[in-house]
Formats: structure tokens, sequence, C-alpha cells
């Protein structure tokens, strides 16, 4: 049958046949980086396009209906025109972090799909620790933020990369504790155990409530790290005008702008891989003839379902929620998102030493 | 006042909120005194839309200098033309003809509606909602529909003359006025589950920006903006100008004080406006829509004030008249700026993010603020 | 009140206020150095209590400025309108901007379009012209903008 994984074996099993041992090597690193490359490019022009039609559906409007079939070229076209902008550097900015700092973003956007498992066997690096990778990794993205705000000599963008740092700081200790549920569940740090963990079923199916509280508790913490609305403080655009890109042009912010997007499909793919089941299928019980139909289903299309139905969540919320205040935003933190997790994870690592779980 | 850009000695920081700015909705310019995120004075440079409208208004005629004044606040355009028609028709002892009259109400209170709708949809992305601006925009839309038959404009209407309207309505306006009350009443849940029951909303605009019912006075607020203090200050009940002593509506009243109470005062007089509209939308006397006037309008020696209620306050026209075919000088009391006055009182102390949510219930409108 | 019995209730504060005639309010006179005791009892008497300042302006008559002011109560709902004449060349008038907060928003734009100076105004700043403004006012009668000023 036709799958990613059948791919990269017989294009691994090739490469091999006329190549030595490094030379592959070197091959297959440069055809990961390429397929990185355009992965993130093909994600930012979908995920625009897909947050642009999500929106107009939302505000009782079409949306982009000019460029190409239904408007589905349009970000295409705005990214030749980002392109082609001016990218200016401000005066008394310091260049080079200021020139930098979205490509650390986006180089932190690309280092983050190393361990995603995007079908069945089909992943850059199964790395052993998979998950920690990430929560690791996603940390230097506040890194970009405060040098973009600070090598900006702009308030509106000191501000906001300011905001940013104490928001992604805090909410990646709800992020952490959520994601360590799943991970004490399954007893692996490593991305295809944790898939394949839930071959009997979801860990939000499988887990009761407190897995449900898990879920939400990821959901609202990434949202938030990836300063997507309601938590978009550090670009509140009516507050701070952009916040930490105010003063990026052209294809600098056209960076940015992708970052974002690419976090939040990696966001959406980690949670959907931990609590969704990753490409895992969905099955019940022992309705083997429906269980039949599920696996025929190509793995990729569960995960990229799973991902892009999260990604929606995510966009909704966007679309329908005013923004908070930056006090409320920590206080949520501190005071509720932080303990809840904490029991929770407390409550998850009972259930899963007496084996209360299914 | 480029010079006053960078920080104060004790370290705070000066940040320019405007000319250009996504929350202002115009060109006003707040210098802003910040210590980290919470504000500790709220400056306003104004002037930036000055078109001088009462000096322009000395070298115009009575009937000219009303069209003027619908650039003044051009969200409630209607009313401002209705105080300066009221204004002249005082000082030339015109008695408007009945129908003129339940027209120009009729209208008034569409344009109220109109204006609240915008407001709500603004405000709402000031506070990082985007969504509302859309659906506000959808029964904004009908409005300026009828606005456009009826008036031939969508914006600037200049429907009122003084001694009544311009013409007559058009033959659909009942029609589509009930079709849009019958859109309104269908779709005003939306407006509470998308906004008003939001509990992050909730958080945002209750106990922020407080103002007392004796500061609202002192400040000159009036509108929306004082009665969300308690302040009973409707001219439409207290003074009532053209029919609305015969009408039946509430002056909404809220205690709070708060941003949550100027908000909920503006949501609830959109419901009495559409009360007043269903009491006179099937009585529309027949009669002239114009009282009888002469070409070239001259008014006695003497001064005129009227005030009325437009959507943000209330708005006063005072006209010094010598005698002679054009205004001696024409002073408009413009709700936008005294509103304005206030902010820095209920600013200080809360955060930068707030200071949008301010900005947004007291609803300020930029050309009406500068004139 | 009644217009009658402000007029008694004033005569009695302040026996050199004359009144006009004719107008919707009850409109008087008074000279400028009267004004700021007169304005504090205006704003502290309980039977008068003008606790709202709807409107603070000034008219060139070429010959002198007159300010007008326009109060209301909003707890007894009556008017009242104050005049005060002022030297063309030199006016000066007590601000009442820490009586009502409003008139320091409308003394500083009267200042500016009039010239009028208000003694003690905690902020007397330009408002609406531009920095660096000197000088001309441009609601005077004898303001002339040949450059950008479009005669109607």
């Amino acid at each position: 049958m036709w799958s990613f994984s059948n791919i990269a074996n017989n294009l691994h099993k090739w490469l091999s046949e006329t190549f030595n041992p490094t030379m592959t090597l070197i091959i297959e690193m440069v055809l990961a980086g390429v397929a990185v490359i355009g992965l993130f490019a093909a994600l930012g022009l979908v995920l625009v396009i897909m947050e642009r039609k999500v929106s107009a559906w939302m505000q009782i409007r079409l949306g982009p209906n000019r460029v190409g079939p239904k408007g589905m070229l349009q970000s295409l076209a705005d990214t030749l025109k980002l392109l082609v902008k001016e990218g200016l550097t401000p005066n008394g900015a310091d260049k080079l972090l200021f020139n930098l700092a979205p490509f650390v973003a986006m180089i932190v956007a690309m280092l983050l799909m190393a361990p995603i498992a995007f079908a069945k066997d089909f992943q850059l690096w199964d790395l052993n620790i998979g998950v920690l990778y990430v929560s690791a990794i996603s940390s230097i993205m506040v890194i970009s933020i405060l040098m973009a705000g600070w090598a900006s000599n702009n308030k509106y963008s000191l501000m906001g990369a300011m905001r940013s740092g104490a928001q992604i700081v805090s909410y990646e200790l709800s992020a952490g504790l959520s994601i360590l549920a799943v991970v004490v569940m399954t007893g692996s740090l490593q991305v295809s155990d944790i898939i394949h963990s839930q071959a009997d079923g979801w860990w939000i199916f499988k887990g009761h409530i407190p897995m449900v509280v898990a879920f939400i508790t990821f959901i609202i913490a990434v949202t938030a790290e990836t300063n997507r609305a309601p938590f978009d403080l550090a670009e509140a655009e009516s507050e701070l005008t952009a916040g930490f890109h105010t003063e990026y042009s052209g294809m600098k912010f056209a960076l940015f702008f992708l970052a974002e997007y690419v976090n939040v499909f990696i966001v959406c793919a980690i949670g959907a891989t931990l609590f969704l089941g990753g490409w895992m299928p969905f099955h019940i019980g022992n309705w083997t003839q429906f269980n039949h139909v599920m696996d025929y289903i190509p793995s990729s299309i569960w995960f990229f379902g799973k991902t892009f139905f999260l990604i929606f969540v995510i966009m909704w919320f966007r679309w329908t929620f005013p923004r908070l205040r930056i006090d409320q935003l920590l206080n949520l933190e501190w005071k509720y998102l932080l303990p809840i997790s904490m029991i929770n994870l407390l409550i998850v690592t009972a259930m899963a030493i007496l084996k209360w779980h299914f | 006042m480029f010079e006053e850009v960078g920080t104060t000695t004790e370290g705070d920081i000066i940040i320019n909120v405007g000319p250009q700015h996504p929350a202002t909705h115009g060109v006003l310019h707040l210098v802003i005194t910040l210590n980290g995120e919470t504000i500790k004075k709220v400056e306003p440079h104004l002037g930036y839309i000055h078109r001088s409208i009462e000096k322009m208004c000395e070298s115009l005629s009575y009937r000219q200098f009303i069209y003027v004044t619908s650039r003044m606040d051009y969200l409630s355009s209607h009313i401002n033309n209705h105080a300066c028609a009221l204004c002249v028709e005082k000082g030339l002892q015109v008695e408007v003809p009945p129908r003129a009259q339940v027209i120009r109400v009729l209208m008034d209170e569409l344009t109220r509606i109109a204006s609240h709708e915008l407001w709500w949809g603004a405000m709402a992305m000031d506070l990082g909602a985007f969504t509302p601006f859309f659906h506000a925009f959808r029964e904004r839309e009908s409005i300026n529909d009828i606005m456009e038959e009826t008036c031939g404009a969508r914006l600037t209407m200049n429907y009122m003359v003084p001694g009544g309207v311009m013409q007559d309505l058009h033959p659909n306006f009942q029609k589509k006025v009930k079709e849009f009350m019958q859109l309104y009443k269908r779709k005003i849940h939306e407006y509470d589950e998308l906004v008003t029951g939001n509990i992050i909303f909730q958080n945002r605009m209750k106990n922020v920006g407080y103002l007392s019912a004796e500061d609202a006075v002192s400040y000159g607020c009036s509108g929306p903006a004082a009665r969300g203090s308690g302040v009973s200050c409707d001219i439409r009940k207290i003074y009532p100008y053209e029919i609305y002593d015969k009408l039946e509506f509430d002056e909404v009243l809220e205690t709070g004080g708060d941003s949550f109470a100027r908000y909920m005062v503006r949501i609830r007089e959109m419901q009495q406006s559409i009360r007043i509209i269903e009491q006179l939308i099937d009585n529309i006397p027949e009669g002239d829509f114009q009282a009888k006037t002469k070409a070239v309008l001259k008014l006695p020696k003497g001064e005129f004030y009227t005030r009325v209620e437009t959507a943000r306050g209330e708005l006063g026209v005072y006209i010094v008249s010598e005698g002679g075919t054009t205004p001696y000088r024409i002073k408009f009391r413009s709700p936008g700026f005294s509103n304005l006055s206030v902010l820095d009182h209920i600013a200080r102390g809360s955060k930068l993010g707030d200071l949008v949510a301010m900005m947004g219930t007291l609803d300020l409108v930029i050309p009406d603020i500068d004139r | 009140m009644s217009n009658e019995e402000l007029k008694v209730k004033i005569t009695e504060l302040l026996p050199a206020a004359t009144f006009e005639e004719g107008g919707e309010w009850l409109t008087i006179n008074i000279d400028p150095k009267d004004w700021l005791p007169l304005a504090q009892q205006f704003r502290n008497d309980d039977s008068l209590y003008f606790d709202y300042l709807f409107c603070l302006t000034c008219i060139d008559w070429k010959t002198h400025l007159t300010m007008v002011y326009h109060l209301s109560s909003v707890k007894h709902r009556h008017n009242i309108v104050i005049k005060s004449k002022l030297d063309r060349s030199n006016p000066e008038i007590e601000t009442i901007s820490h009586i009502w907060k409003t008139a320091e928003f409308h003394e500083r734009e009267v200042y500016e379009m009039f010239g009028v100076n208000f003694l003690n105004h905690p902020d007397l700043r330009l408002l609406i012209l531009p920095d660096g403004w000197e000088g001309r006012n441009p609601l005077r009668k004898d303001f002339e903008d040949t450059i950008n000023m479009i005669k109607l």
C-alpha cells in the first residue's frame, strides 16, 4: 500500500545501493532539510489561507476570493509581495540582533519539526527524549521575541517583548505539566512509544477525566505560548500597534508571521500526538468491522486531520474571544492553571500506579 | 511635542498613542506616561483634524452651515443637523409640521442605533475580539440602506433643513424599517452571547475606569458616559425637544460607574431606541414635511442655544446673531471634548490594556472632539 | 428655582450684577473680578448648586471680548448664563478649572482661540493648535490666514 514510510524506505534502499554510506547520510540529511523547508513554506501558505477563510466564515464574510480558485492562491501572492518589499532596519536599532531575531524564530520552528511523527513510521528523528526536546526547544522561541523587541529600539516593541517573555515563561509550566501527565501514563518520552501506547485507545479517552483536564490545560497553555488570541498580548494590536514586530517589514516580518503559524501547527501536532493518538486510527473496542474501515484510512490523513482539527479550535478561539489583560493573564496561569495541573498530575500519577486507566 | 518622547527623570516611559494608532480610531494623540504597564498620566494632544468649523460657519448662511456640522460627529450626523436646525428654528420662531417632527425623531433614533452598533463593534475590536465588528456592521448596513433611500447619502445625510426635512420619506421607508427591526430582534441575542456574557470581556470591563457621579458632572460628561455613573442627563427627558415628551421610553441609568456600566447603558439604549421607533413607525402623520420659510433666512439679533442628545451625549449649539444672514459667532459644545477630558482622571493607575477599554466606552469620535 | 427666584438670589449675592432680558435662561453680566467668588458660591450654595458647566466660550465683539459660561444644576434642573466683558488687548479672568474640572480643557481652547489669559490655570498650554503657534488667535474676528483659510 502507498504510504510515507514506504517511500522513505524505498528511497533509503535506492540511495544505499547507489552511494556509499557517508554519501547516503549526507544526501538524506539534505533531503530532510529541503523537505522541512518545503513543509515550512507549504504550512505557512495553507495555514494563512485557512485562517483567513475560517475568520471570514465566522465573520459572515467571504474572505479572499480573487487570486486563484476560490482565492486559494492569495497567501502565495502575499508572500510574493512580502518578498519584494524593502526590509527596513530602523535607525538606532541593534542591527545584528534585529536582523538575527526572525531567523532565530524560524530556526526554532524548524527544529521543532524533527520529532513529529507525520505518519506511520515516518519521522525525521525519533529521539528517545522526544517530548522533552520539544519543550526545551520551544522555550528558545522567547529569546527571538525578546531579541526582536529589544533590538527594535521602540517602546511598543520592548513592551510587547517583555509581556511575551513573562507570558511564555509562565505558560510553559502548565504546558509542561500537562505533557508530563501523558509521559507518566506512557512511561516514555519517545514520541513513537507514546503513539504506540495509544493503539487500543487515545489517552483522552483512556485516561478518564484527569486526562481531559490535562488536554484542556495543554490547549490553553499552548495557545498562550504561541501568542495567539486571546493571549496575543505580545502583539496586542489595539494597545501596542504590533508589539514586538512593530518595526519589521518585508520578508523579516514574514518570517515571524510564518514562524507563528508553524508553531501553531507544531503545538497542535504535539497535542494530537500526546492526547489524540497521533497517526493512530480511531478504534472502538471490539467493533472489528468498524475498526477495519478506520484502518483503511492512511495514517497521514489521521495525523493531519487531528492536527488541523486542533488548529481550527485555536483559530476559533482567536476569532471569538477578547484579549486578556496582562495581570489577568498571569493570574490565570499562576492562580488557576498551575495548581490545577499540579493536582491533576498527582491524580494521573496515582492512576498510573494503580492501573486505573483503560 | 517630539522632545517629550523618551523617559522621565523617575525612569517612567513616555509613549505616544496616536496620532496613528489602531486603538484611537482617528487622529487622537495621547502622550502617556507609563510606569511599567501602569498608567501615570494621559495627556491628549488635539488638533490633528481641527477644521475650525466654528470659524467656517461665520461666513456661511443659516441654510448652509447645517451641512458643515455633519462632519463633526460623523456617526450621528443627523442629530448634529437636527440640533442646528432646531437652533435656527428657535431664532426664526418657525413651527415645524408634525410629520417633519416624527420623521426627524425616527431618523435620530435610527442614527443612534447605527452609531451604537459601530461603537459596539469597534470597542470589541479594541479589546481584541474582531468578529463582533462584522456582526455589528450587518445591522448597521441595513440602517445605512434605509438612510440612503430616503436621504440619498449613507454617512453625512444632510437631511434636516430649517423648518423640517429636505424631502419626503421614500415609499419603502416603513417597510424597510420594519424589516430592520425584525432583523435586529432576531440577532440581538448574538450580542450578549458573543460579547456581554463573555467571562474575559466582563473581567476586562468590570471595576475598570471607575468614574463617580460627582466627577462625571464636574468633568462635564454627558450621554452614556455620565449615565453609566448614575447621573440623569438625557436631554430627551429633561429638556424634551420635538415630540420626545409624548413618547414612552426610559432613560437608561446604571450605577456601576465602571466601563461595564457604560457599556450596558449603550446596549440598553439601543433597545429604547427600538421602542421609540416602534411607537412612531405606524403613526407617521400626513401633511407637509417642511414649514414654509423664506429663501434667505435672517435670525433676529440675540443669542440662541439648543441642547440635544446625540449618541455620545449632549450637543449644544450656541448661535450669536447680529441680525444678518450669517451667524456672528457659533459655538458647538461637543460631547466628545468634555468626555475626553475625563480620560486622564479615570485612566490613572490602571494598565495600558485598560486604557483602550476606557477609550472604547467613552466612545470618542475624533472629529467631534476637534471640530 | 425659576428665573425670578434666581434673580432675587443673585441680587443678594452680588448686587453689582446686571441682568439681560430676552434669553431663554437667566443671563447676568458681571465684572471679571467678581467671577471667582461668585463661581464658588454658585457651586457650593445648596439652593443654587450649579454643578454642571455645560458650555464655556468666548465671543469677539471687535471692541471687547465676552466670556460666556453656561451653568446648569443636575439636582435642581435650573440653568444660568454668566457673561463677563474682557479687555480686548489684555484679556484676563480667573480660572474656574478647580471648581468645574471640565473648564480646564475648555479654558485651554479659549486661551488659544481667543488669547484669553486664565489666571492660576494649572496647565495653560496650547491644546489644539500646533506647538510653536504664537500670537494670532484664530477665532478672533481680525484673524486672517492667507494661505490656509478658505473664504466661503
